[in-house]
């Protein structure tokens, strides 16, 4: 049995040792993007206004303890806004430039957005570059991040569902985090955000088929709909499970103790330090 | 049935006080059986004799059979389903169903300090709680901005201890995947020399599993006296199990036929399914984290990245044999640095980041050392109150979100962190390589036979804490 399936065995190509980025390694399916791109575009960026840098509110912390209510300290009406870091100015240092320089020209080609079309915002913080990315236009975005030999981020490792219900039009944010093997383990993170009132942004599986399941588990816990998911099903929680588990407004349980009618109050109204 | 009746009647008695209109409380938990098969025949399997529901099924003269194999199953590493379309021996759909295990550590992570985030996640791949505990806390250091100010002994005992745990997760899925396969010598062998590492890790953290030892801003507590020589005893040891194991699988036959060829997947398939770790080195890519951009000083350590290109289950686990040579190779020249740096500091040095408290062996077991209880209760009400504010309040964390990575033993395990400033985490999530890794059991099985599906997962080694989370 053993010898029947040694010879059944598909010959398998040997990849040459340490040699990432090779001819037969490329999957590139546009073979437009091979050449070199032209566009008015390039090297003229938006200039942003002092509204651009400014950072982003989230939200707006109440309490020098952020107790919500019981309020022991005294300190309850303090208010300090939370606040995310706003976009970054060139040079954005590393190899940031670059990769934002190639996204531009890639998308200036081929009838595609520009750059400042596609991309609201590039956030560069605590050494990790983020791309904004307008919802309509992440197809095309990640496509280009795949495709281009200079981005070649073959890898998208995930989707992760964050929900600031505080940010009025864009509540609900899908994080991507991609990587580029053949450039060095290289990372880019995109964003993309959508509303609570039209909770839908492109799914980008046809582009990395490996997002499947992280679109379906963002669906099941942020109720984040991925248009043109091939099956977008809950996939943690069961199938007729009501609600999203990981949304900030997710009404969570508390227990009833028995002694003298007490209970012990869901986390999320508990009093605490945070 | 009734018994299922009765569940759902009970779920609905507990949960009738919850707000009106957030929730139809219809049975929330899938217990019910669905009815609604068609006009398909259903067997249950659960005892009796496997005969009769052979000759039953056999007399239907049905060639496609759907079976849910799992998640109750010895050979699915745990609680996962395996949803087979067979037709006869052959498996013409594979999809695999999860969550059976999904334990909310992410959102409880949201209701506790950063520090006890440590503790949840931990216990996500419970196979490997080093990695999970280094990913949080590289994590967390990067949007504290400290990363540069960790110490260096507490980067060394992180590597050694993440090495060890290596070892420890690549021992069970060879052990696991030989009693699989029905080499129960394997899995004797594996577990013996599992469980050494095992007393190492209780040694020094004074856990065997679910350690919660790196925490943020550095590692909880030093090892203590006699941890370097204990762990080069044991590496000594190690590497004769190992050659056991060698003897035992690399050239045996039986093991050959039902690896070799089995579970193909090759680059293509990987980079597209995201799948990393020793799959992905299977297929002749060197891409290993700790090399393309190494954390806690990788770069400074000797050791090889191993890579095979069969794309099969064979080399998956010939790589993970290999590389336990080579995180054994880390860890000595961890012990040799450990020495080197004995009696430097272990946490940072920030007092508002790290706990105040050096934990000591007293009498009684392990707890808060004498000297500290002494400063606290005796001499100094201001410590009292630092202590019990960084324990109860714990640390702020500013605004802003971080990814960090690291190479587990199954792949990737990525953790995003968001913070809105506060003393918990706004959102953590983790990128569990199992997780990603399953995703390809449908592309390894289908066209296979059934017996080669256990093959295929059990190269993939998922481990179910870590998919469900």
């Amino acid at each position: 049995m053993s010898d029947e399936k040694n010879t059944d065995t598909t010959p398998v190509q040997p990849i040459p040792d340490k040699v990432i980025d090779s001819p037969q390694t490329r999957t590139d399916d546009q073979p437009d993007s091979l050449k070199p791109a032209h566009s008015a575009n390039v090297g003229t960026w938006r200039e942003l206004t002092s509204d651009d840098l400014e950072p982003v509110r989230i939200a707006e912390r109440k309490g020098m303890f952020g107790a919500r209510s019981q309020d022991t300290t005294g300190y309850g009406g303090v208010l300090q806004p939370v606040l995310f870091p706003g976009a970054s100015p060139r040079p954005y240092g590393s190899y940031f430039d670059e990769v934002a320089d190639r996204l531009g020209q890639a998308l200036g080609t081929a009838d595609g957005p520009s750059f400042d079309a596609a991309v609201e915002r590039v956030v560069v913080d605590r050494g990790e570059l983020t791309l904004f990315v307008r919802r309509e236009h992440l197809p095309a975005v990640a496509r280009a991040m795949r495709d281009v030999p200079e981005l070649r981020f073959e890898m998208c490792l995930g989707v992760s569902g964050v929900h600031f219900p505080e940010q009025d039009g864009r509540e609900l944010h899908a994080v991507y985090h991609l990587m580029s093997i053949t450039h060095g383990s290289r990372r880019v993170r995109l964003e993309v955000t959508a509303p609570d009132a039209d909770p839908h942004i492109p799914s980008i599986v046809s582009t990395y088929p490996g997002v499947d399941w992280h679109e379906r588990e963002t669906w099941d816990m942020f109720g984040i709909v991925f248009d043109g998911h091939p099956a977008l099903t809950r996939i943690l929680m069961p199938d007729d499970w009501p609600g999203h588990p990981q949304r900030k407004d997710y009404p969570l349980g508390g227990i009833p103790v028995e002694y003298k009618g007490g209970t012990v109050p869901p986390p999320d109204e508990r009093r605490a330090y945070s | 049935m009734t018994t299922h009746d009765q569940d759902s009647h009970l779920f609905e008695t507990l949960h009738h006080d919850r707000p009106a209109g957030a929730f139809t409380p219809v049975d929330a938990y899938g217990a019910s059986v669905d009815e609604d098969t068609g006009d398909a025949p259903v067997f249950t399997v659960s005892g009796g004799d496997w005969n009769d529901l052979v000759d039953e099924a056999t007399a239907l003269h049905e060639e496609r059979i759907v079976v849910n194999m799992g998640p109750q199953h010895p050979s699915t590493h745990g609680v996962l389903r395996l949803i087979l379309e067979l037709d006869g021996e052959t498996v013409t759909e594979a999809r695999a169903g999860i969550g059976y295990l999904h334990t909310g550590i992410e959102k409880n992570m949201e209701y506790r300090t950063w520090v006890q985030g440590v503790t949840f996640c931990t216990r996500m791949d419970y196979l490997t709680p080093m990695m999970n505990e280094a990913a949080f806390c590289l994590s967390v250091e990067r949007l504290l901005g400290i990363t540069d100010s960790i110490p260096e002994r507490a980067s060394i005992i992180r590597v050694m201890m993440m090495e060890l745990t290596r070892v420890n997760s690549h021992l069970v899925a060879l052990g696991t995947g030989g009693l699989e396969l029905g080499a129960t010598t394997v899995m004797t062998v594996g577990f013996r020399e599992r469980e050494r590492i095992l007393r190492v890790f209780e040694a020094i953290t004074g856990l065997r599993m679910n350690n919660s030892y790196i925490r943020p801003g550095g590692v909880a507590q030093d090892v203590p006296h006699g941890a370097v020589d204990m762990v080069r005893e044991v590496v000594d040891e190690l590497r004769d199990g190992l050659h056991e194991l060698e003897l035992l699988l690399n050239e045996n036959p039986l093991l050959r036929g039902r690896t070799v060829g089995v579970g193909y997947l090759d680059l293509t398939g990987c980079i597209s399914l995201g799948v990393t770790g020793p799959v992905l080195r299977a297929t002749g890519l060197p891409h290993d984290l700790r090399k393309s951009s190494p954390y806690c000083g990788y770069e400074t350590y000797d050791f090889e990245v191993v890579t095979r290109t069969g794309c099969d289950a064979y080399d998956r686990l010939r790589i993970r044999i290999d590389e336990m040579y080579e995180s054994l190779k880390i860890v000595l020249q961890a012990l040799d640095r450990l020495q080197r740096t004995e009696g430097q500091p272990v946490m940072v040095e920030d007092k508002k980041i790290a706990w105040p408290a050096q934990l000591a062996i007293g009498g009684d077991g392990m707890g808060n050392s004498l000297d500290h209880i002494r400063e606290i209760m005796g001499t100094s009400m201001e410590s009292l109150i630092h202590h019990f504010k960084l324990v109860t309040e714990g640390f702020r964390v500013p605004p802003g979100q971080a990814y960090v990575p690291v190479e587990s033993a199954k792949g990737e395990l990525g953790c995003h962190l968001v913070s809105d400033g506060g003393t918990r985490p706004y959102r953590a999530h983790f990128r569990d390589p199992s997780f990603n890794n399953l995703q390809s059991v449908a592309a390894m099985c289908e066209g296979g036979q059934v017996a080669d599906v256990i093959v295929a997962v059990a190269s993939i080694d998922p481990v179910m804490g870590g998919v469900d989370r």
